[in-house]
């Protein structure tokens, strides 16, 4: 195994009876990075997370970290610690003490094991609250002492469970940034796993896109959010309109479609099992689509729809239009170069085609 | 009008309680003080004094009694504390759906008995013709028929069967609202399993633990079928001796003292259980 990875899983499997939560699934995460893992609720994130931290065992594969096999090392023996979803502070000890917990078990000196618990409450942006119960905090604080619990251990690996789900919005993006500087300032190894596509991309280094017990996609989020791999991480990273059409013919790396409302446009090719004659399907991001008052400037690809409203949210505005019945949302530039729309009002809608991604229809 | 209906009901809705607490208890029990302040002169005199008190202290059978009777009342709560937690565990954090149903119901069906016939069914098994007996004997592991009945042994199996639903109850309530995810935050952080009990769960469950325990404690210590049918002659129960005061000796006077002492002794012990887990009443009973 490579040394410099903090963790790595090979060919990891977990059934429960018929079905199969995690599906052979190998992962590689460097040391210091921020690795998230992002998929829908029952994708088998969870139980991914489980396994790594020693509650489950795989029926399959091997579960190394820092070349160290831990299959069958207890929870309790493994350079690992996690933050709970509910976050899991012990309601019958003060904040001091939970943190003081974990160093108790490694027979740390009391003295000591003050020094590190107030330097480390510090560290997360909460010095002197070591006397307090951690059900007199507010819901960040809490979260910061859940965080402070597991890093005062100096874990090789910290492992988050959707741990900002139970936060306001506000608070939330509040703390996703911070969690990215703690991570920076402690140089901590994190796997964080969230359904918040939002959350990973904010933070990671590196996403893992889960479904259905598979990785479909490990990539940087902006690669991620560019050059999806699969029609699954184009419709769930981001928003994106999806056309349906038929191929037509492929052409340098582009193809050309034939949309169901009869409109001829072109993508990138992003699957290798499109033919002439096949289905297919088309994403494209509101962002990417621009308004083409006249005919297209150099090979943009333009169709027709009817505008149905226009929703405005700050710098998110969106125009929603309906092609041949379905809906397609479009960006809405705040800085005046928007037309005015009206509600049954025809708009041409273009795009560069290198933008636009192409999926054979019915792969997933 | 509103005001004046509504006081009404409110009335009506307290008068059960407060029959039920001033007819069943305030009375007796100021009736028993003041009886047993009553010395009897001659068969129609009565005079106050603390002779009744003077006696319970002189006669050391009536102390001993009274020590050994507290001292196994703890013993047997312990011991049902020991018992009903993994039952407790069991049912709150293992047990799924419907089988957390019956394993209730299981704890619950000997009470459909009443105490009489549940110690019965001890006896059966545990007299020198009983069923234990003859099964040492077919296994040879006993040359005779063994007696198992009338000592402290069947008095203390016994009155930790009767105590373990009471146990059993306010433990699995606590245990149920604790997250399984504080278990997993034990281990996480590097705790063992004596540590994730002892630093996790058992403080979690002190109220459960605390309630269950005072319980317990009261019903043992005042238990006097299981005493009596289960003992032999050297386990005397203290509620033999006010029985025998009452209704033996016809000593009234002496079995009213006896009484208060008894009520007095499990009131200072479950305060200073409460005091000593650093629980309070309110937090164990609400």
């Amino acid at each position: 195994m490579a040394t410099q990875s903090d963790l790595s899983c090979d060919g990891l499997v977990r059934r429960f009876g018929a079905h199969t939560a995690v599906n052979n699934i190998s992962l590689d995460v460097p040391a210091g990075t921020f690795f998230s893992i992002l998929g829908p609720s029952g994708c088998g994130k969870t139980t991914l997370l489980r396994l790594l931290a020693g509650f489950d065992k795989p029926n399959q594969g091997d579960i190394y970290i820092r070349g160290e096999r831990m299959n069958d090392v207890p929870p309790n023996h493994r350079p690992v610690n996690m933050v709970f979803q509910h976050l899991a502070l012990f309601p019958t000890m003060s904040v001091g003490d939970n943190i003081g917990y974990g160093l108790k078990r490694r027979k740390v000196p009391a003295a000591e094991r003050r020094m590190l618990t107030a330097e480390v409450l510090e560290q997360v942006g909460l010095p002197g609250l070591e006397n307090r119960n951690p059900m007199e905090l507010s819901g960040g604080q809490r979260q910061r002492v859940a965080l402070a619990r597991c890093l005062v251990l100096k874990p090789t690996l910290l492992l988050l469970d959707e741990p900002l789900g139970a936060l306001d919005l506000k608070l939330r993006e509040q703390m996703k940034v911070e969690l990215k500087h703690l991570q920076k300032q402690f140089g901590t190894t994190f796997v964080y796993i969230t359904h918040d596509q939002s959350e990973a991309m904010v933070m990671s280094d590196q996403v893992a896109v889960m479904k259905d017990g598979r990785f479909d996609q490990v990539a940087p989020p902006e690669e991620l959010y560019r050059e999806p791999a699969t029609p699954f991480v184009a419709g769930f990273v981001g928003d994106n309109n999806r056309l349906g059409g038929e191929v037509v013919s492929l052409a340098d790396n582009l193809a050309q479609i034939r949309l169901d409302s009869g409109e001829l446009v072109r993508g990138r090719v992003a699957s290798n099992e499109l033919q002439p004659g096949s289905r297919a399907e088309l994403y494209i991001r509101p962002e990417s689509l621009v308004f083409a008052d006249s005919l297209p400037h150099n090979g943009y690809s333009v169709m027709q729809a009817s505008v149905k409203t226009t929703l405005f949210d700050g710098a998110n505005s969106r125009v929603e239009a309906e092609c041949s019945g379905s809906p397609i949302y479009a960006r809405l530039p705040q800085d005046g170069s928007a037309p005015t729309l009206t509600p049954d009002s025809s708009i041409n809608l273009a795009w560069d085609p290198k933008l636009a991604r192409v999926f054979g229809a019915g792969q997933s | 009008m509103k005001s004046s209906a509504s006081r009404l009901s409110l009335w009506l809705l307290l008068t059960p309680f407060l029959l039920w607490i001033v007819l069943l208890v305030l009375v007796p029990h100021i009736q028993m003080l003041r009886v047993s302040f009553q010395v009897r002169e001659s068969w129609d005199t009565l005079a106050w004094g603390l002779e009744q008190y003077q006696n319970f202290f002189t006669e050391s059978y009536y102390w001993r009694t009274f020590v050994r009777t507290g001292v196994m009342s703890l013993f047997t709560t312990f011991l049902t504390l020991l018992v009903a937690f993994p039952i407790a565990w069991y049912i709150a954090k293992m047990a799924r759906g419907r089988s957390k149903g019956i394993l209730f119901l299981a704890c619950l069906i000997p009470f459909w008995a009443s105490e009489l016939v549940r110690t019965y069914g001890w006896m059966i098994l545990l007299r020198e013709s009983g069923l234990f007996s003859s099964w040492l004997q077919a296994l040879g592991w006993a040359d005779g028929p063994v007696e198992m009945l009338y000592n402290d042994v069947a008095v203390i199996v016994g009155l930790v069967y009767n105590g373990l639903l009471f146990m059993v109850v306010p433990l699995v309530t606590t245990l149920d609202g604790m997250d399984e995810n504080l278990v997993e935050a034990g281990y996480d952080l590097g705790g063992g399993h004596a540590t994730v009990l002892r630093e996790v769960v058992v403080p979690w469950a002190m109220p459960g633990i605390v309630s269950g325990c005072i319980v317990v404690f009261m019903l043992t210590l005042g238990s006097y079928l299981t005493p009596v049918l289960m003992g032999g002659k050297d386990s005397a129960w203290f509620t033999e001796q006010i029985f025998t005061q009452f209704i033996t000796r016809f000593n009234w006077e002496q079995g009213a003292a006896l009484g208060v002492l008894l009520l007095v002794l499990s009131s200072m012990m479950v305060w200073l259980g409460l005091k000593l887990s650093g629980q309070s009443l309110r937090k164990v009973m609400g």
